[in-house]
């Protein structure tokens, strides 16, 4: 080709310029979305800022005192309102949303699957409030019996018995999470579990194991960090989760005494009081926002490691751990 | 090590123990045990919702704007006219910002991005987004668009704290989608000529595009649930108003507020309103089914 002249199958300058122009458009949008985050994230620790003075960042974090009135902003009954109903949605919410994944993948006729599935994801289609509406009128009340009844038998035991139930507590905040977080745990470990070689189901199945054994020795081994991290991400969403919480937690801003007790969390805390807060008081609560979102931040990232790691296709170690577990079955029939 | 047939006592010993077919039959009951008890809240919320939500519903209940009217037995509530047409106002201006954006950086990521250190940033911030709680999308718009130009809530800022929210969804379905379509089409078309921009709008995005719908059906009906971002960014008025400038009800927003009332009345209110929203989601969730199933590629 002679230089300077363009080939004829070259596009001129002019008819090259609608593909540079998507290029750096879209490529300028994707870096919109980084510098939106970092721009959001920076004007929040703005206004978190003067809380923090206030307070110190660990005072804000650890103090155990929230009072507006006397301008005293310690955290601390939000933050384990937070974890504790995030805990009692993962105890709770976990072990269903396996078994769920279990039942729809191992145990259910194949017909039944769809429908199974179909079923569960409803639940999350299900929004925050109507969640919030039912549990109050519906779920807290019915409850409040057998609470009662629990909190006189186990009283020996500090937080969980001894005191008064009343209608909204913690308790019922971390089952209603525990029912909005079901749908994204169980759909994550049935999607783990789909990447389970039938091979090692087969080969558990074939050494003589029943299906429970199975299940045991060749699954659920091979989906554990899979699991954990949907866990994770779910944990991710009961710490997030505002305005179901915020009807059914009750609300006080001390930390509750007991397990059935009415507690505050620090999404409940902002959806309710950023009304009408000014000041130093708007400032603290942008400050429990900062907290929230960087303790989501972190859950999720280590969701996401774990839920990638075990997604991604599994090497020889594995398929040698899972020989080593199917060893005792293994021995047991041959042995007998 | 023989290789005689085995005895019947041989065949004995291949059989499964009283206790470990105990056990088997334990861990299965369990395991059915607890899927039963994670459908027994879905049906308990239907029943509910059915039950309460269907007393409240008449004609007037969706033709009239709720009132201020909550201490006086006599006079009327009102009904839910401006929560729905709010709902539907916000969600769909935010539908139009969060959609296109989506699929362009879908697009770029798939199409130009690809494993590039600056697409797998973008891939990780799009998933910071995905974590990040409802109810701080609110108050980052609360941030900017409130404090930020000294004004107050308005319905377009609630539309921006949900289309926050959906980008994310968008993003990560349409790029899901985007990747199935075959690198043979690319390769067809731009050995035919076609510059890029072409490809992408002529050949690649049609092609996805009905698979993309599900992904974006299914982040609308996210939005149209979500209270925490409106509650300081769009709410609350009671008036219907088709000014996205103006303060905005919206049906998650005035469930919210009727749930704390004393009023039996306004508490069935909110009954009523959520049986609505939650037939409104359903039916976005429906028709995104369908259409995966029609697409090929979903």
């Amino acid at each position: 080709m002679p230089g300077g002249e363009r080939s004829i199958l070259e596009r001129s300058p002019l008819a090259r310029l609608p593909d540079r122009a998507l290029k750096y458009g879209l490529t300028t949008l994707a870096g919109l979305i980084l510098a939106l985050i970092v721009y959001f994230f920076v004007r929040l620790v703005g206004e978190a800022h003067p809380a923090f003075a206030h307070q110190g960042v660990f005072g804000f974090v650890f103090g155990n005192d929230w009072n507006v009135s006397a301008n005293k902003f310690g955290a601390l009954p939000l933050v384990l309102g937070t974890l504790i109903t995030s805990a009692l949605a993962l105890l709770i919410g976990v072990p269903i949303a396996v078994a769920t994944a279990l039942y729809a993948n191992e145990l259910c006729p194949l017909r039944l699957r769809g429908l199974l599935t179909v079923l569960v994801e409803l639940l999350a289609a299900v929004p925050s409030v109507v969640y919030g509406l039912w549990g109050i009128f519906f779920l807290a009340p019915k409850l409040q019996g057998a609470e009662q009844w629990v909190a006189d038998r186990l009283s020996f035991i500090p937080f969980i018995g001894g005191g008064t139930v009343t209608i909204p507590n913690y308790f019922v905040a971390g089952l209603i999470l525990a029912i909005m977080i079901l749908p994204i745990v169980s759909a994550i470990a049935r999607e783990v579990m789909a990447t389970v070689p039938a091979d090692h189901k087969e080969a558990a199945l074939g050494l003589g194991a029943t299906r429970w054994e199975m299940i045991r020795t060749a699954v659920l081994p091979y989906c554990r960090a899979g699991i954990v991290g949907g866990a994770m991400l779910g944990l991710g969403r009961a710490i997030g989760e505002t305005i179901a919480v915020t009807i059914v937690i009750g609300d006080a801003p001390q930390l509750g005494k007991h397990l059935f007790g009415q507690g505050y969390s620090l999404a409940a805390v902002i959806a309710n009081e950023f009304g009408e807060a000014t000041g130093l008081h708007r400032s603290a609560l942008f400050a429990a926002g900062l907290v929230l979102f960087v303790l989501t931040l972190l859950v999720n990232a280590l969701a996401r490691v774990l839920v990638s790691r075990a997604s991604r296709t599994r090497g020889s170690s594995s398929t040698l751990r899972a020989a080593d577990e199917m060893q005792p079955i293994a021995e047991a029939v041959a042995g007998a | 090590m023989s290789a005689q047939a085995p005895t019947g006592e041989q065949f004995a010993r291949f059989a499964v123990s009283p206790s470990r077919r105990r056990k088997d039959r334990l861990a299965r009951g369990l395991i059915t045990a607890g899927t039963v008890i994670a459908l027994i809240p879905l049906v308990l919320v239907i029943y509910y919702l059915l039950k309460k939500g269907l007393g409240s519903w008449s004609w007037s209940f969706f033709s009239t704007d709720p009132t201020g009217n909550t201490f006086f037995k006599t006079s009327s509530i009102g009904g839910i006219k401006s929560a729905i047409l709010g709902t539907i106002e916000i969600v769909a201006l935010a539908s139009v910002i969060a959609i296109p954006i989506g699929i362009g950086v879908a697009v770029w990521l798939v199409e130009y991005g690809r494993e590039s250190w600056f697409a797998q940033l973008v891939r990780f911030f799009v998933d910071v987004l995905t974590g990040v709680p409802s109810i701080v999308f609110g108050l980052f718009i609360y941030i900017v668009l409130v404090v930020g130009t000294g004004s107050s809530y308005a319905g377009y800022k609630g539309s921006l704290a949900l289309s926050l929210l959906m980008l994310p969804v968008v993003i990560r379905s349409a790029e899901v989608i985007l990747l199935l379509i075959p690198g043979s089409l690319r390769e067809s078309a731009l050995a035919l000529g076609a510059p890029r921009w072409k490809v992408i709008f002529r050949i690649v995005l049609p092609t996805a595009l009905p698979g993309m719908v599900t992904g974006i059906l299914l982040s609308i009906a996210r939005a149209a649930g979500e209270t925490a971002p409106l509650l300081f960014t769009a709410a609350t008025t009671r008036n219907t108003d088709f000014n996205l400038g103006h303060f905005m009800n919206s049906l998650p927003v005035q469930i919210y507020n009727d749930v704390t009332s004393p009023t039996t009345s306004v508490v069935n209110r909110a009954w009523g309103a959520a049986l609505t929203l939650v037939v409104m989601i359903l039916l976005l969730n429906l028709i995104a089914r369908l259409v995966s199933r029609r697409s090929r590629l979903a």
